[in-house]
This record gives C-alpha cells, sequence and structure tokens, in this order.
C-alpha cells in the first residue's frame, strides 16, 4: 500500500512517497528562497509551489518508480501556515486525488514532524522538543491528542536565531554558523526567561542587538545566544518530563540539528535516566514524507478525518485526535 | 538527612537547625549549563522565592517561616510544615469542611494577589492543612505583578488542577474559592472573568 503526501504550509514544496511499513520511495523537494536579508513572503513562497508542483510531483513518482494508478491515498499539509502556500497546496492536492480517484486526508503538518521522527528513531511515547522557524513548543502525548506543555511566549528560537544572524551578516541559515561561531565564545550575561514550562526570548533578541551595534565579538555573542536559550528549553523540557513521568525526548524541527542542544538534553536526560532521540538531519525540516507518513497512520487506524475546510492556518495539535 | 521530594530543579530533605527539625530546600546544580548561569540563576531564584514566602507571611498568609538562607549553595532553611497535603485530604471532609477550606484558600490568594503576589504554581499539592490553617508552599515558580492576565492565569492554574484531580467537587470548589478570593481582593471580578477567557482561548498566553 502507497501513501503520496504533500507538504506546502511555508517555504518548501515537497513531496514524498512512502508504503505501509515506513519505508521511504520517493522525497523531492524544493525550496523557495527569499532575498537575501529578507523574510518569507507568503505570496510568493505560493508562486514558487505552483511554479514547481507538476515538476516535484513528476520526479516523484520517477523515484520511486511508480505510477498515480499505484498510489493508494493522498495527504497534504492543511495547516497550520501560511494561508496563501497552504491554498495552493490543499487545491492542487485535492484536484490530484479528484483527478485519479483516490482518497485524501488532511494532515497536520506538527504531528508530521512528530511522527516522522517517531518512524525513523524509533521512539515511542516521548517529550516531543519541538524547534524551528515556525515553531517552539513541547509537547506530549496525553489522553487521545498531542498536547501543548510549554511554548514561547513572543518569538520561535528559529526565529531568534535568524534575526541574529542577519544582525551579524552571516550567511542563511543563520543556525548553523551561529553553532560554529560559538566554538570560540566566552560567555556575556543575557537575560534569562522561563515561565513555568514556557520561555520568552524577547528580551535576548534586545539584549543581542545592542551588543551587535556596540562591537562586541561574533563568536561570544553566538557562544552567549546558544549557551542561554539552550539552558531555558532543556530547563523546560526537563519539567515537562518531571511533570508527564516520561522518559524519551525527542528532538524534531530544524533547530534539532544543533550539537550543542543535543549535548545539554543528552546530559539532563542521563541524569534523569531518560533518553534523547534527533530525527535525522534529512528529515528535521519541512518534507513530503512526514505527510505522506502521516497520512499512512491516519488511513491504518481508520481515524475519519475529513476534508471541511481546505486549510487550517491556525490548526491547533490538540484539537486533532490521535493515538500513538 | 532524609530526602522528602526530588524536583526537577530542587530536592526538599529534613534536618535539624539550631535544636529544631527543619526543611531545606536546596537547588540542585544542572551541569548541563554552563557554571555562570548555574550558579546566577539558583542563586537569583533562591533569593526571589525567599522574598515571596517572607512577604505573604508579614501579610498574613500562613507559609513556613524562612530561618536562614545560603544564596551562594541555593539553599533555604524553613519550618517544616508537618501537615497533610489539601490533595490527599479532599476525598475525605465533608461538604461543610470543603466549603470552610476553600473559602479559606480563596481568602488566601485574594491577599496574595492584592498584594501583587502571583505564585505561579497553585495546586492543592502545593497547600498544606495542619491545625485547619491552610500553608501555601512552594513559591519557586513566583513573581510579582500587578497585571490581571497574571492573576487570572494563577488562579486558572488551580481551577485546573481541580479540575484533573478533584473533578466530583470542582463546582463546589471553585464556588467557595471565588467566595474567598473577592472578600480580600477588590479586583476580583475582573480577574474571575480572565479566568473564563483563559479557559475559553486554551493555554495559550496573551500575545
Amino acid at each position: 500500500m502507497l501513501s503520496l503526501g504533500i507538504e506546502g504550509t511555508a517555504h518548501t514544496f515537497g513531496i514524498g512517497i512512502v508504503d505501509d511499513q515506513g519505508n521511504i520511495l520517493a522525497d523531492v523537494r524544493k525550496t523557495y528562497t527569499p532575498p537575501s536579508g529578507k523574510g518569507i513572503i507568503p505570496s510568493e513562497a505560493k508562486k514558487h509551489h505552483e511554479s514547481v508542483a507538476n515538476e516535484v510531483l513528476e520526479e516523484a513518482l520517477k523515484e520511486a518508480g511508480v505510477e498515480m494508478k499505484d498510489i493508494n491515498i493522498i495527504s497534504y499539509s492543511t495547516g497550520p501556515g501560511l494561508p496563501p502556500p497552504l491554498l495552493f497546496t490543499a487545491k492542487f492536492s485535492v484536484e490530484l486525488a479528484k483527478k485519479n480517484s483516490i482518497e485524501i486526508i488532511p494532515v497536520h503538518h506538527g504531528i508530521a514532524h512528530i511522527e516522522i521522527g517517531r518512524l525513523l528513531t524509533k521512539c515511542f511515547d516521548p517529550v516531543v522538543v519541538y524547534l524551528s522557524g515556525g515553531h517552539n513548543a513541547i509537547l506530549a502525548f496525553t489522553g487521545d491528542t498531542y498536547k501543548i506543555f510549554g511554548e514561547t511566549l513572543d518569538v520561535t528560537i528559529g526565529n531568534l536565531f535568524d534575526t541574529v544572524a542577519r544582525e551579524l551578516n552571516l550567511e542563511m541559515p543563520g543556525g548553523p554558523k551561529i553553532e560554529e561561531l560559538a566554538k570560540k565564545g566566552k560567555y556575556i550575561r543575557l537575560p534569562y526567561s522561563v515561565k513555568g514550562m514556557d520561555v520568552s526570548f524577547t528580551g535576548i533578541q534586545t539584549v543581542v542587538s545592542r551588543l551587535i551595534k556596540e562591537g562586541f565579538r561574533k563568536e561570544d555573542i553566538a557562544f552567549s545566544l546558544q549557551e542561554t536559550c539552550f539552558a531555558m528549553l532543556t530547563e523546560v523540557t526537563e519539567r515537562a518530563l518531571a511533570h508527564t513521568e516520561k522518559n524519551e525526548v525527542l528532538l524534531v524541527g530544524g533547530v534539532a540539528a544543533n550539537k550543542r542542544l543535543q549535548e545539554m538534553m543528552d546530559i539532563m536526560c542521563k541524569e534523569r535516566n531518560a533518553k534523547v532521540y534527533v530525527v535525522p538531519m534529512k528529515y528535521a525540516g519541512d518534507n513530503g514524507v512526514m505527510i505522506a507518513w502521516t497520512g499512512m497512520l491516519a488511513y491504518k487506524k481508520g481515524l475519519k478525518l475529513e476534508v471541511k475546510d481546505l486549510i487550517k492556518p491556525k490548526w491547533r495539535i490538540d484539537e486533532v485526535k490521535w493515538f500513538i | 538527612m532524609e530526602i522528602i521530594k526530588r524536583g526537577a530543579e530542587a530536592i526538599l530533605y529534613l534536618d535539624y537547625f539550631e535544636g529544631r527539625k527543619v526543611l531545606v530546600k536546596e537547588r540542585i546544580k544542572k551541569p548541563y549549563r554552563i557554571e555562570e548561569i548555574d550558579i546566577e540563576l539558583r542563586k537569583e531564584r533562591t533569593r526571589r522565592e525567599v522574598k515571596l514566602l517572607t512577604e505573604a507571611r508579614k501579610i498574613g498568609v500562613p507559609t513556613p517561616q524562612v530561618f536562614f538562607v545560603d544564596e551562594e549553595n541555593a539553599k533555604i532553611v524553613m519550618e517544616f510544615i508537618d501537615g497533610k497535603k489539601v490533595k490527599d485530604v479532599v476525598d475525605f471532609l465533608s461538604k461543610e469542611d470543603l466549603i470552610k477550606i476553600f473559602q479559606q484558600i480563596g481568602e488566601s490568594i485574594g491577599k496574595l494577589h492584592s498584594f501583587d503576589i502571583i505564585h505561579g504554581d497553585l495546586t492543592t499539592s502545593n497547600m498544606i492543612i495542619k491545625e485547619d490553617l491552610v500553608y501555601f508552599i512552594d513559591f519557586g515558580l513566583g513573581f510579582f505583578s500587578k497585571r490581571i492576565e497574571d492573576k487570572g492565569v494563577d488562579l486558572n492554574l488551580l481551577r485546573e488542577a481541580v479540575r484533573a484531580t478533584h473533578y466530583p467537587f470542582l463546582n463546589l470548589i471553585w464556588e467557595n474559592i471565588v467566595i474567598g478570593y473577592k472578600k480580600n481582593f477588590k479586583d476580583w471580578e475582573k480577574v474571575i472573568k480572565k479566568v473564563d477567557e483563559i479557559e475559553k482561548r486554551g493555554r495559550y498566553t496573551e500575545k
């Protein structure tokens, strides 16, 4: 049985094909890059997806060595995300399904990040740390949904790192550059703001901007930024572990690739006899495979996920009845 | 040294200080963060918790008395309240006693809020009942704030905790918390309205 998944919530338009054992048969993505120094322009992202969609589909089918008639279900990222690219992705997917008389399944983008992580790392019931440009949340499965235990009260860590990288004139994406610089840095005090299981980063952003203007060393800024933000995130993750009495941590999203973050989580977990799992780099960012796999899970479990609204830009993860 | 709780942030143990049995809260070193951050956080939080505890006590809210503070080692030596968690007695109380106790709890929270003290972790596990008096413990997540939003979040947390642990008594408990709360806090109405609003928008705080 084959599932074809279509991702298009933000920068990336991707199509993945998986079978019901979780084997990945195709993974094709094309990513829109905003002009340097600029953030994403939603209407431009949509135009980008429009221009590459058919090509991505053809390549994916070719990579998997299958035809449309071999596909059993089609899933697509219904939300959360930016309305213009979401809408294009939804229409493209629904049309494709209709044309080929294939069942269509709406998929929550956040759940897809978690499920691809669970599939590839083989962890079972983790506290999920989901960190990217658009997301900054600590989640865990309780009852019949993934619930958000903590999140950012303002900007996401991905956003903060990108802003700092731009101000430091680093190449984008800024995360890896900051990680590199931090290796030779010394500590400068930055605000540390944790409230229960929530974090706040705007205080750090303000101070770092000032430090950059005042000409402090890039290395020191990068080091202090990482140490402070990651300590905050590790602290709230530990609190979530204690609260939920779970013993696995799963890092997902682009920021999960950071080695220092992984190290800090690892030290924290070892002390509590817990274990850290990191989604493989290749699948940390947005991709169609995670959508295909999550659609497959929903289908196999017989979850009735009807497409009522074509897109759900603000879809909350705890609105989705799920299972693990 | 008898450890009675091992939390994510601190350990609690019984000890003797100047000849009496005391409770020590020690914020433990976290090897995952660099020493500069670790030392400062533990010191800062110890200082803040002591301030909240003593301030609450000063305005007449039962809290453990602080005997000694060792900021360098992030230790608070305080009175050991040898009672029972409210969480563990609710199921065994008569209706009259429930009413009495939760009105008292409401009065105390009203007092805290009227002095801008936010407890930050109001659950029935953090309330100890001893000789009909309810003591508030663990101000580790507390802070000072004038904002109605923060007070609403504080109370909403308690309602959520009651919903999760004492569901059959939720209405009775909440009603009486509010009766007590409004006795001591003039802005009670705004806060209660906020609590409903917070509940409606889910767990998300105002951006």
